[in-house]
């Protein structure tokens, strides 16, 4: 009964530290996420300037661009009203077309931008798994007649002795 | 003038038919010895038909074969001589129509169109000799030249391994042929102005009125058109079934020369960027940019990948890949930038040549398979595997994870095509796509890079990898320690809050991993240092420089290695970047980070080339004044175009970065803008470091010392000295 009572005890301690910690990271991940002037920042730097430059919102720099003050206005605008991130998103794709986002969605086709790396990186890692199997399967070159391979301890020491002579 | 140029550019083209055919003719008869023992192909000294007559007698017969086999022998090779040769006057006539070009740019010959839409009468002496590849036609001349150049360096080496170079040279002459197809018929660079002649020229584009912009296209396109070299070699060697690995030793100084000028080019590129555009940035994954960083990750890779094949025999069939993919991926970058396919702000050079390049993709692919899978079966690997925890295993992942920044570089750069041709509709792949995809696999080969070095051929224990790697990671944790402790006010750098924002948590995880790379280097100089200090009794920093010397080609690896990491440094600086923009009238001032700016004076001036705008700003930084700075814009009179100069103060903690931006119409003032740029120095000085390491791993080593035993009568109290060998 003793020894159930303390691994409850651990359980216990165990689920409330790790409730501490999840509860901690979620706070300083969201640490400043609300602020109107970093919200505008990273919203802006999500956008690009629709004048032909190939710029980032935030990032046009020519005087008198047609474009680029006007959307930082309405930007300003939205962000005051409240408006939520993917409202602000959505009525500038709606306004501008989808080119204004700088970079793809993760909804419908756009999605494939992000999965088709994720999927190469994930195929490139399943073939150095077939091609290092494969490797190490592979038969020792046969020997003549009378030699014995080295092995083991001899082997090591061997191996030692050239990298000390020769991999300088 | 223009005459002789373009009579140049026909002479080319016919040398080069000549070389490739003659060449390829050659070849066919000195791989296939049956064709000259063949009655019916073969032809007698003085054309008799006499071959019934002498395959009636065996003895004949056979005495017979031999010598018409000797002298067809003779005659191929007398032909594949003047294939040789006739490469090497391919050069002296692209030279000569591309002198011709920078001569008519430097009279102002405006009859001819090139020079009329590239160039004006003020235009200064050094832009005049970078007209030369300023434009679409002009580069593709240049192009043409580079390749010539490189043909003609390998033609003049042919004695190293005669066969192995006349098919390299047959395929360089193949690639030759396409560019030489495109000026001649194309892209002329001699066409001829339709009309009157008019009195001045439209002149160089403003942007590319930059001293780096005299250096920057060479360099990259001496980049691009290199691994044609590498290529041809290869090439040459899967279809003759070139036995052994001495290929890869012949092109191995060719493959890191090219690697070295292309990191030039790009990182050049990137600084004319930065000083340039006046956006505050140096990469904003354009297309011309990716298309050039491309073929740069696949030659990385190959780099790295070659040395499996040097010294195990191994992944043979990839590094055929790697070095066709590295090619390919150079005009694949060059279709892309002057087809129009894919929009970009760099649209210096866009036309409708973008089939022929496709076509020459399509032939360039398709020739490549047909050998690969004809001779693939001498590409098999000769060792095994023994270990995971090897050097051959991180130069594994280590090529994955170059293959896929290339991969994702590629497929970032054609998802507006082909969302547009999937969903009907254009998407932009910006810089928030690349940071979220390419920088988690970027730094994923920091760690490599620092795991890498330690791990041996054939078999590592865990436990000399632990004793290795706990200092450095000790290090690199340390570091990121103190980077997060510390407070703000100390630089960009300090105080950093990784929990704050993503990018923070990149920039330290980069320098943490790059204090990581650093100290396994220093650690490996270490180690080796000590060895040779112990035996020779030297100073510990006498016995590092000759333990790279021993091995330059290792030791300039982890130099370049470190350059990497360097630049690394620089780039995750840019999460602290800072900007603002403001009107400044005499007296007004304006704060960015430690710097106060205070406009002391603007105006403008008027010279021929270009009128000018600009402001004179005093720059005070802890209440002291310590310089003062003068942004300025520019409009170009031939071209009716405005530029700006940005005027730039460096340091090792941060770039203070000032645009003239334009003028307030209602009342003058100016308008500047201001960034504070974190760490960008470190970037430039990481490619310095880059090719310093690049340059020593392509000197030769110095021979190892040799122990011999000492004459007694000479040495009597030492039984064995040690000298150097020679």
């Amino acid at each position: 009964m003793a020894a159930n009572s303390s691994n409850s005890k651990q359980a216990n301690t165990r689920r409330k530290a790790t409730q501490t910690f999840l509860l901690c990271a979620a706070m300083l991940a969201l640490l400043g996420a609300g602020d109107p002037a970093t919200r505008f920042s990273e919203i802006g730097h999500r956008m690009m300037c629709i004048c032909g430059c190939n710029q980032i919102l935030l990032e046009c720099n020519h005087v008198g661009c047609p474009a680029s003050d006007g959307m930082r206005n309405e930007l300003t605008v939205a962000l005051n009203r409240g408006d939520s991130d993917g409202l602000v998103e959505q009525s500038f794709v709606q306004k501008y077309g989808p080119t204004v986002l700088a970079a793809p969605t993760t909804k419908g086709f756009d999605r494939a931008a992000y999965i088709m790396p994720v999927a190469a990186l994930i195929l490139g890692f399943g073939l150095i798994v077939l091609v290092i199997r494969s490797w190490k399967n592979r038969p020792a070159p046969a020997l003549a007649d009378g030699l014995i391979p080295v092995r083991g301890a001899e082997l090591e020491q061997f191996r030692d002795q050239a990298r000390k002579e020769t991999d300088l | 003038m223009a005459e002789i140029g373009s009579f140049a550019l026909l002479l080319a083209l016919a040398l080069s038919g000549y070389s490739f055919l003659a060449g390829l003719i050659a070849l066919i008869f000195q791989a296939n010895p049956s064709h000259a023992q063949s009655p019916q192909l073969a032809l007698t000294p003085a054309g008799q038909a006499t071959s019934r007559a002498a395959t009636s007698n065996p003895t004949i017969s056979a005495s017979y074969d031999s010598s018409l086999a000797a002298m067809l022998r003779q005659g191929s090779e007398r032909i594949g001589e003047t294939a040789r040769r006739a490469g090497i006057a391919t050069f002296a006539a692209v030279l000569l129509a591309s002198i011709i070009l920078v001569i008519c740019a430097f009279r102002d010959d405006f009859s001819i169109a090139y020079i009329f839409h590239h160039s004006n009468r003020d235009l200064p002496g050094p832009y005049k000799f970078a007209v030369l590849w300023s434009g679409q036609e002009g580069s593709l001349l240049f192009w043409s030249l580079l390749l010539a150049a490189y043909g003609f360096v390998l033609r003049l080496r042919y004695k190293t391994d005669p066969r192995l170079f006349a098919y390299a040279s047959v395929i360089l002459a193949g690639v030759q042929i396409f560019f030489l197809l495109l000026l001649n018929f194309a892209a002329h660079p001699f066409a001829i102005m339709q009309g009157t002649i008019p009195a001045d020229g439209n002149g160089l584009n403003p942007l590319l009125q930059y001293p780096e912009m005299v250096i920057h296209p060479p360099m990259l396109y001496l980049g691009y058109v290199g691994f044609t070299v590498p290529f041809a070699f290869a090439l040459g060697a899967l279809i003759m079934k070139y036995p052994g690995e001495k290929w890869i030793q012949i092109t191995r100084r060719w493959t890191m020369v090219t690697w070295a000028f292309l990191t030039c080019g790009v990182f050049l590129g990137a600084h004319w960027a930065y000083s340039v555009l006046g956006w505050g940035g140096y990469w904003g994954w354009d297309p011309v940019e990716n298309a050039s960083l491309m073929p740069w990750l696949a030659g990385t890779a190959f780099l790295h990948s070659v040395m499996m094949q040097e010294k195990r025999g191994m992944l043979k069939m990839w590094n055929m890949w790697l070095v066709f993919a590295t090619f390919w991926l150079a005009i694949l970058g060059t279709f892309l930038t002057r087809s129009g396919i894919i929009s970009s702000v760099h649209a210096f050079a866009q036309s409708s040549i973008g089939d022929w390049f496709a076509w020459f993709l399509a032939i360039t692919l398709i020739t490549f398979l047909v050998f690969f899978f004809k001779n693939k079966s001498h590409l098999r690997s000769e060792h095994k595997l023994e270990s995971l925890v090897s050097r051959e295993s991180s130069f594994l992942f280590n090529n994955l994870l170059f293959v896929l920044l290339t991969f994702t570089v590629l497929w970032g750069t054609w998802f507006p095509k082909i969302s547009e041709l999937v969903q009907g509709n254009k998407v932009t792949v910006g810089a928030p796509f690349y940071n979220r995809v390419a920088i988690p696999v970027a730094l994923l080969l920091l760690i490599l890079t620092a795991v890498g070095p330690l791990l041996a051929w054939r078999k590592t224990s865990i436990e000399s990898l632990k004793r290795n790697f706990m200092w450095p990671t000790i290090g690199a944790i340390a570091v990121a320690i103190f980077l997060m402790a510390t407070p703000q006010s100390w630089g960009s750098a300090f105080g950093l809050k990784p929990w704050r924002d993503i990018s923070y948590f990149y920039s330290l995880m980069a320098i943490a991993l790059s204090v990581l790379v650093s100290l396994t280097v220093a650690s490996e100089f270490y180690r080796g240092g000590r060895v040779i200090s112990k035996h020779t009794g030297q100073g510990m920093f006498a016995s590092m420089v000759q333990l790279t010397h021993r091995n330059t080609r290792r030791y300039g690896g982890y130099i370049v290695h470190f350059g990497v990491v360097v630049v690394i440094i620089g780039f995750a600086g840019a999460a602290f970047n800072l900007d603002k923009e403001q009107e400044m009238g005499y007296g007004d001032k304006m704060s960015i980070g430690p710097y106060t700016l205070i406009c002391r004076s603007y105006t403008d001036d008027d010279g021929p080339n270009y009128a000018s705008e600009w402001a004179l700003l005093d720059v005070y930084k802890g209440g002291k004044q310590i310089g003062t700075m003068t942004p300025v814009r520019r409009f170009y009179k031939a071209s009716q175009q405005t530029s700006t100069m940005p005027d730039i103060r460096s340091t090792l903690n941060e770039d203070l970065y000032l645009v003239f931006e334009g003028i307030n119409p209602d009342n003058g003032h100016p308008i500047l803008k201001a960034h504070l740029n974190a760490l960008v120095m470190w970037i430039w000085m990481g490619v310095w470091i880059m090719l310093g390491g690049t340059i020593l791993a392509l000197v030769p080593n110095a021979p190892a010392p040799m122990r011999v035993p000492a004459p007694a009568r000479l040495e009597p109290t030492r039984s064995a000295s040690m000298v150097t060998g020679d």
